[in-house]
């Protein structure tokens, strides 16, 4: 009878179908992806399932960036397989991910400065283009989520959380089932990073996957329902977030004993290195903070940390104290180690003994298309002696260069590489260290340690713990209130272009700093 | 009446510029700066001249100088998008290419005379004064110079392709992690140039003076690139400024008619200095420039680093 062969064939192949592991949305089989002289994937294997908020946990150049794109339709694995709903699939491009229903926020955000937000969004979406129906769905999607953007803004003149959220906007425009979120939260302030998590547990319970990537793993364990560590381009273990604790997940990502912080006594008794007075400035750009009445000081041996909503101020804040601008409104005064330097440039006050690293690393920090001994040469030429009667000392620039790689471990293949080709957390280790080797007395920094892996985190905090010690004023302008409180012993909250000094970090309330941070004034 | 002449003289000394500008402004646009405009020019005008010798056919003409001011830009686009090459050194030798290649094929056709293309006529109408002798009375390819113009103006501000070209032009990485396929978006716009150099050309030689004369555009080629930036890359300003590129041209030639105390080489000079002048004084706001400079323009794309 083999008509009903066939028929217990077909029930029994159902049958296994069904009674195998429900299937998953995504699921990789040993993916490898090899480029000159790294294999930045080594047959991975990953399974998302739908509605699971899925980790995907690695130092920088552990190949996270490798596998999403590889996901995302932006790189051809070598080797391995792609099933997406159960089905093999081969993605050719980003737009056959959208179109499988794939979304992706980038890191280095991906938008468009020249353009406004609504041609932004227009250009990440493949239908036809209706304005006003468009309008009205943008409305409709960042009203839902409780992300407000401004549609018809140039892109250029939008901070980075609000660059952001534009992104997450044109993703979810396309309600797509499975969303990847590089760092989302390194920009956020908390109560944004909540509701970010909100938005994110309303997508997985409608049904849409995430797949997050974060170095912090106290959020991965906060919202995640399964995690992927990888590390050196493998998948070193799978977990339960909510099970394991961090400190374990944080040794399986270095692969090594984590050494800790250890903030010890700051003394913040030393001279007054930096003054601020009055400071008022309005810039020409209509799209800029005004900074307000700024007075504040900082002593040698104290680091303030001024914490704040992206947008708030603080680009303008850095390019005024760097020098980068200085037709400040009257009467402002800024006195470094007892010198006025309103008037003066950024090369002048490095002079006077200030660095300055300000957010942008690539094209601000640091000049992309040259090497690294040339980026040396940018700010530290006058200050350490590397150049002889109008010449370069380029054997001193070389071991200045050398001595920054082996001390702030920057991975690279030498002094002479080009800077671009450094990954975001050893350009910042590289950056911070140029800063530094130069001993400055006071030290302005602004997001120190965004997208910057953990390992490389605590090199740069501690170095700069190391330079407060040693007398030096630091400011820390950044937006991670976990690392001011870690490494600050000073606070201080930015809104709309005022700031509030708290003072002593360890009398400070999160909560207080929330509502500050929210624009309320404090009353003292 | 002797205004309507001076007019149509203007109109003439205009058109080449106008559609050089607009094809130019769109390969710029999409990132790409091809300094060959001037070489490709020339060929379009030796290609136009030489067909339309031999078929005796206008419309023949003009289309091979379109297809020849491609087939430039198509090499153009190869050397600078598939090999790599350094955009500014391919354009300045697209341009030397263009100006000896040209002299070469057209030495059988100096000396040789054309009746100059046909201009519309639509009876009486065309000859009612002034108004029908100037809007009515042209060549299709001065009524297609500013159909191009108002066609490329609607592309780049309102569609959607045009928003993709400017993307592209802004910035090709990001472009490419949305998954657009800059390479070609680019060798299309590459292509588009090179045609309206080609038609640009092809004006030259069978409408502006119906006869080939050995690098006959003169550095029009050139002014057209300078066009669109000191255009800042809008289509309106760029036709502006041919305009008043042409029109000093012309009037400085009646001027020096009028036998006026002033050096010749001062007039001759004029056309250049004022339309410089006047466009740098009209767009000389900074963000305005920051927001319609293609931010790409000249670097090469490598998709995957």
């Amino acid at each position: 009878m083999p008509a009903l062969n066939d028929n217990q064939n077909n029930m029994k192949s159902s049958y296994d179908k069904a009674s195998g592991e429900p299937n998953a949305l995504l699921e990789l089989g040993g993916i490898s992806k090899a480029f000159p002289g790294i294999l930045a994937n080594d047959a991975i294997d990953l399974r998302v399932m739908p509605g699971e908020i899925h980790g995907l946990v690695g130092e920088n150049g552990a190949g996270k960036s490798t596998l999403v794109k590889i996901i995302y339709g932006l790189l051809r694995p070598d080797q391995g397989t792609i099933k997406w709903e159960g089905d093999a699939v081969s993605i050719f491009g980003p737009s056959q991910a959208r179109s499988l229903g794939i979304g992706m926020v980038f890191q280095h955000f991906s938008l468009f400065e020249a353009l406004t937000v609504m041609e932004n969004i227009a250009l990440a979406i493949d239908e036809k283009w209706k304005t006003q129906e468009l309008r009205s769905r943008i409305d409709e999607v960042s009203r839902n989520f409780g992300l407000s953007i401004e549609i018809d803004r140039y892109v250029h003149s939008l901070s980075v959380g609000e660059r952001q959220r534009v992104e997450i906007v044109r993703c979810l425009l396309q309600s797509p089932k499975l969303l990847i979120l590089d760092e989302p939260t390194s920009v956020l302030t908390p109560q944004e990073a909540e509701s970010l998590f909100e938005t994110l547990n309303i997508l997985s319970k409608r049904g849409c996957a995430i797949l997050y990537i974060s170095h912090k793993l106290h959020e991965i364990k906060k919202i995640c329902h399964a995690a992927t560590i990888l590390r050196a381009g493998r998948v070193v273990a799978n977990c339960d977030p909510s099970k394991e604790p961090i400190k374990k997940m944080a040794e399986l990502l270095v692969g090594s004993q984590l050494p800790e912080i250890n903030r010890g006594r700051l003394t913040a008794h030393g001279v007054e290195r930096i003054h601020i007075d009055n400071l008022n400035y309005t810039s020409k750009d209509p799209f800029s903070v005004k900074l307000k009445n700024i007075s504040f000081t900082v002593r040698g041996g104290e680091i303030l940390g001024i914490a704040g909503v992206a947008g708030n101020g603080q680009t303008e804040l850095m390019s005024v104290l760097s020098g980068e601008v200085k037709d400040l409104d009257d009467p402002s005064i800024i006195k470094f180690n007892n010198q006025i330097v309103t008037s003066k440039g950024a090369a002048e006050r490095r002079l006077l003994g200030a660095g300055f690293v300000p957010e942008q690393r690539q094209g601000h920090s640091a000049v992309t298309e040259m090497s690294l001994i040339e980026n040396v040469l940018l700010t530290a030429l006058k200050t350490c002696d590397l150049e002889k009667s109008g010449f370069i000392d380029q054997a001193k620039a070389r071991s200045f260069a050398e001595s920054i790689i082996s001390n702030f471990d920057v991975r690279t293949t030498g002094v002479q590489a080009e800077t671009g080709s450094l990954s975001g957390g050893n350009l910042q280790k590289f950056i911070v260290g140029r800063e530094l080797l130069q001993q400055p007395s006071i030290l302005i920094i602004e997001q120190p340690t965004w997208g910057v892996d953990v390992g490389a985190a605590i090199i740069l905090r501690r170095a700069l713990l190391d330079l407060a010690k040693s007398g030096a004023a630091v400011i820390i302008i950044s937006q991670d209130l976990d690392e001011i409180f870690e490494v600050c012993n000073k606070i201080a909250v930015m809104a709309d272009g005022m700031i509030s000094i708290l003072g002593d970090i360890a009398a400070v309330s999160m909560e207080e700093i929330g509502v500050l941070m929210g624009g309320q004034r404090y009353e003292h | 009446m002797d205004l309507v002449a001076i007019v149509l003289t203007i109109i003439t000394a205009s058109t080449p510029l106008l559609l050089a500008a607009t094809g130019e402004l769109i390969t710029e646009k999409s990132g790409v700066l091809n300094l060959g405009v001037e070489g490709m020019m020339l060929i379009g005008a030796i290609t136009a001249f030489a067909t339309t010798t031999i078929t005796n056919s206008a419309v023949l003409g003009v289309l091979a100088g379109a297809a020849a001011g491609t087939s430039m830009a198509c090499v153009f686009g190869i050397l600078v998008l598939i090999f790599l090459a350094n955009q500014v050194a391919t354009g300045l030798a697209l341009t030397i290419f263009g100006i000896g290649l040209s002299a070469l094929v057209g030495t059988g056709f100096v000396g040789i005379a054309l009746e100059p293309l046909p201009k519309l006529d639509l009876g009486p109408i065309s000859a009612v004064p002034v108004i029908g002798q100037i809007l009515l009375g042209q060549d299709f390819l001065v009524y297609l110079s500013f159909f191009m113009v108002v066609l490329v103006a609607y592309f780049l501000s309102k569609t959607r392709l045009g928003l993709i070209l400017r993307a592209v032009g802004e910035s090709h990485d990001s472009a490419h992690a949305l998954g657009y396929p800059v390479l070609l978006v680019r060798f299309l716009a590459i292509l588009f140039g090179g045609f309206m150099c080609g038609l640009a050309g092809s004006y030259l030689s069978l409408a502006y003076t119906p006869l080939w004369a050995e690098n006959m555009t003169a550095g029009r080629g050139w002014i057209a690139v300078a066009l669109v930036v000191f255009g800042t890359w809008r289509a309106g300003r760029v036709a502006l400024g041919a305009y008043l590129f042409g029109a000093i041209t012309i009037l400085q030639l009646h001027v020096q008619g009028w036998g006026l105390e002033i050096a010749s080489q001062f007039m001759s000079m004029l056309p250049y200095l004022a339309t410089i002048v006047v466009l740098v004084i009209i767009s000389r706001d900074g963000a305005k420039i920051r927001l319609n400079a293609p931010q790409s323009i000249g670097k090469a794309f490598t998709p995957s680093r």
